[in-house]
């Protein structure tokens, strides 16, 4: 009996200590995730296998990263901040020391604060100063603290294909530079037949919203409007009206946008692929997508300002997981200085990627003033791999208009404007004064939230 | 001898000691329990399935419902808030009443349409096994499969129906672009996506009704009209009343067709419940309004099951 006690002992021991080792594997790295004075810090963004030519590049980066900071280790990890999954793997534990986000996440991340105050940290950072402050006011919380750190930037404007405009008797040279242009250029695309369309626009998803917020810009007005320390909605007004009006004129007057609606980006870029659009608003980061997805030429496109008076601008940062340590958010500080905030770094960078599919040159990621910039800007000429006299209209133009950023509670908002594009692209019959009317009270509602 | 004639009496239940009433006394606990170990063995793996995925997270949403959570900070509770945000949003009716459309208009095609498949589908002699697995190919196909093709198919300039359309000199639709013709496209769309599961079951539920009373029927002279409403609904009563209640509880949680071929549009005729669900969750990251929403749905659907069946027990 004794020994079949003792057995039996022996063997809830044998599991107690297996589950145990299993849990503790399972715990994953310690709180400091620093062992014998060497950090290591996940971080995403690493390129999909995919795209052989950058994820080569950024093994290689983390590689002579790792080499220069012997103290630090990056475990790579591919994706990007995705409100799907972010949550989740922020409860789970799973969320990356570093994540990579969109100029539309902060707001909302800092809110949350789902995101670590890095303010502490960045104060030696080499070039912090050096970086355009609009940019860094993106990551930065009403409390005045800094939450992340730019990485790139791009301007909406006017993507067109200079093929079609030359069809339709255009100059691709001078793409248009106002809303009326916009109009008259739409028709004689759309004059060309075969299904060409002239202009399209998004409607769907938030994205719709997302550009009607850059129309409501561009027309000289505002989504929303601080009065009294309180948000209102803004855009119930004459810039409001004439965007919904010159939208509402393009799509049943001029029939000039394809009788299909409820479109969102992949539509959009699958027709100007497919070489059957001649306009559509982007940024010029949506011109590689196209080439490489569509195996087209980058000679076939052109890019020009935002029509009118201001544009929307976007872009990416990284943020820092809220549950990190000190010393893996000092880390996660170099790698991104080092690896994205680097003008040191631009010239090596071209000169390698000169001679491959990653294209150079396109008019982005102006992120710094000075001196760094003027060193950037000249490394970009050396090197540019495409055809930047094609973005001349762009670069030409965008410094003279103004850079808007997203109102707040962008997401919420976006919804409510999506159904004021839907019903324009797709009523006839729409009362715009009536839809600026009642999209505006919804907002007001929304902004009524914003502390 | 004794002991057989005292079993074959009528057991005092409460009489005595069991082993006195002649019944086989119970083993001890502990060896009943180690008889049972591979019984509670299968139970439990079952029930640590259950209660990890299934019952700790309905509990978890349920409370979620009443805090506000971040997962970067502890949960603060907040009450009934989250419940007043979501019934101060304009959308929140909106969505329900047009998946609450959505659910007339599936019922009206999707619960109708395999049943008279099923029952033309009966009636073949010949190329049977062919037929059904025509009808079951949606089914095998993925979701997003399925509606892209039919975003070709609705597309008002290239689109298939369009075309249709034209070689008849009628007007072209716009199928999914109108307030008034995107529900009932979704509907077509989830009706064809979806009606071969139920068109199966209701022909394996065909083939179990008796021939003979069809037989008997055709000798008391019943028109087809007749045999179909007194003897195939009348047998088949059970089976329908089922996929009746499970098609409701599936359509009021409509999301892929919407979410794909529409989002929510236009001007919000497609937003429906789950779609509104899935924004406060995963595009505005507000998961305690999202998790109030799905309580809502919860008790919505969990009421309207419990007065089916009664209502249904009552009838029968």
């Amino acid at each position: 009996m004794a020994g079949i006690q003792s057995r039996r002992r022996f063997i809830a021991t044998g599991v107690a200590c297996a589950l145990t080792g299993a849990l503790a594997a399972c715990s994953g790295p310690s709180e400091t995730g620093s062992e014998n004075g060497v950090v290591t810090i996940s971080v995403n963004g690493m390129p999909p296998k995919t795209q052989p030519v950058d994820r080569k590049y950024f093994e290689e980066d983390v590689k002579a990263f790792e080499k220069d900071h012997p103290k630090i280790r990056i475990d790579a990890r591919e994706g990007q901040m995705d409100p799907k999954t972010f949550s989740a793997k922020l409860a789970g534990g799973q969320l990356e020391d570093v994540y990579y986000v969109y100029f539309t996440d902060p707001a909302g991340l800092i809110q949350r604060r789902q995101g670590a105050d890095i303010s502490q940290y960045v104060k030696d950072m080499p070039y912090y100063k050096d970086i355009k402050p609009e940019f860094l006011k993106v990551f930065t919380g009403p409390d005045g603290r800094l939450y992340g750190l730019p990485n790139g930037q791009y301007s909406l404007g006017l993507l067109y294909n200079r093929d079609l405009f030359k069809k339709a008797g255009l100059d691709p040279e001078t793409p248009p530079a106002t809303w009326d242009e916009v109009r008259a250029a739409a028709k004689k695309i759309s004059a060309l037949g075969d299904g060409t369309v002239g202009y399209a626009d998004y409607s769907k998803n938030n994205q719709g919203g997302w550009h009607l917020t850059s129309w409501v810009y561009s027309m000289g007005g505002d989504i929303a409007a601080k009065k009294d320390g309180r948000w209102k909605a803004a855009f119930d007004s004459d810039a409001g009206r004439r965007a919904l009006q010159t939208l509402h004129d393009m799509r049943w007057t001029d029939n000039t946008m394809g009788s299909r609606q409820l479109l969102q980006i992949e539509d959009v870029q699958k027709m100007m692929g497919a070489g059957k659009l001649g306009m559509y608003m982007a940024g010029p980061d949506n011109i590689p997508t196209i080439v490489k997805q569509f195996e087209r030429k980058y000679e076939e496109y052109g890019v020009g300002a935002m029509p009118g008076q201001a544009t929307l601008g976007g872009g990416n940062g990284f943020m820092f997981n809220p549950k990190a340590s000190p010393e893996k958010i000092r880390a996660g500080i170099e790698w991104v200085q080092w690896k994205y905030l680097n003008p040191d770094r631009t010239e090596f960078e071209d000169k390698r990627a000169a001679g491959s599919d990653v294209p150079i040159g396109l008019p982005l990621d102006r992120l710094f003033t000075g001196q760094a910039e003027t060193e950037q800007d000249a490394a970009h000429a050396k090197y540019a791999n495409v055809p930047t006299k094609n973005y001349k209209p762009f670069v030409e133009r965008n410094g003279e208009i103004e850079q808007k950023v997203e109102p707040p509670n962008a997401q919420q908002i976006y919804t409510v404007l999506d159904g004021v594009m839907q019903a324009v692209l797709t009523k006839k019959d729409a009362d715009l004064g009536r839809l600026l009317k009642d999209a505006a009270k919804k907002v007001d509602g929304i902004l009524a939230t914003v502390k | 001898m004794a002991a057989p004639t005292t079993l074959t009496r009528t057991p005092k239940r409460a009489a005595g000691p069991r082993q006195e009433d002649g019944v086989r006394p119970r083993p001890p606990r502990r060896r009943r329990i180690r008889e049972n170990a591979t019984a509670y063995a299968f139970l439990a793996a079952g029930l640590i399935c259950f209660a990890l995925f299934s019952w700790y997270p309905i509990v978890r949403g349920l409370l979620l419902g009443f805090q506000q959570v971040s997962f970067a900070q502890p949960a603060t509770w907040v009450g009934w808030e989250n419940y007043q945000r979501l019934f101060d949003d304009p959308l929140f009716a909106t969505a329900w009443k047009n998946t609450g459309y959505f659910t007339l208009l599936a019922l009206v095609f999707g619960f109708a349409a395999p049943f008279v498949t099923a029952v033309i589908l009966n009636e073949f002699r010949h190329a049977r096994s062919y037929l059904r697995m025509t009808v079951y190919l949606p089914v095998m196909l993925p979701p997003i499969v399925t509606m892209l093709l039919w975003r070709w198919f609705y597309d008002p300039g290239p689109g298939l129906f369009n075309n249709v359309l034209g070689v008849f000199h009628l007007p072209a639709q716009q199928w999914l672009e109108s307030e008034n013709l995107a529900m009932v496209s979704l509907v077509l769309v989830s009706t064809w996506a979806n009606m071969g599961t139920t068109t199966l079951i209701y022909l394996a539920a065909l083939g179990a009704i008796p021939g003979e009373l069809y037989e008997a029927a055709e000798l008391d002279g019943a028109s087809i009209r007749q045999r179909l409403f007194h003897v195939t609904v009348p047998q088949m009563r059970f089976i329908l009343m089922i996929t009746l209640l499970l098609q409701v509880i599936g359509t009021m949680q409509v999301f892929v067709e919407p979410f794909v071929l529409t989002g929510g549009g236009p001007d919000d005729a497609t937003v429906t419940v789950l779609l509104l669900l899935y924004r406060y969750a995963f595009v505005y990251n507000d998961f305690g309004m999202a998790s109030a929403m799905s309580t809502v749905l919860f008790l919505v659907l969990g009421a309207f099951a419990a007065v089916y069946l009664r209502l249904s027990r009552g009838k029968g």
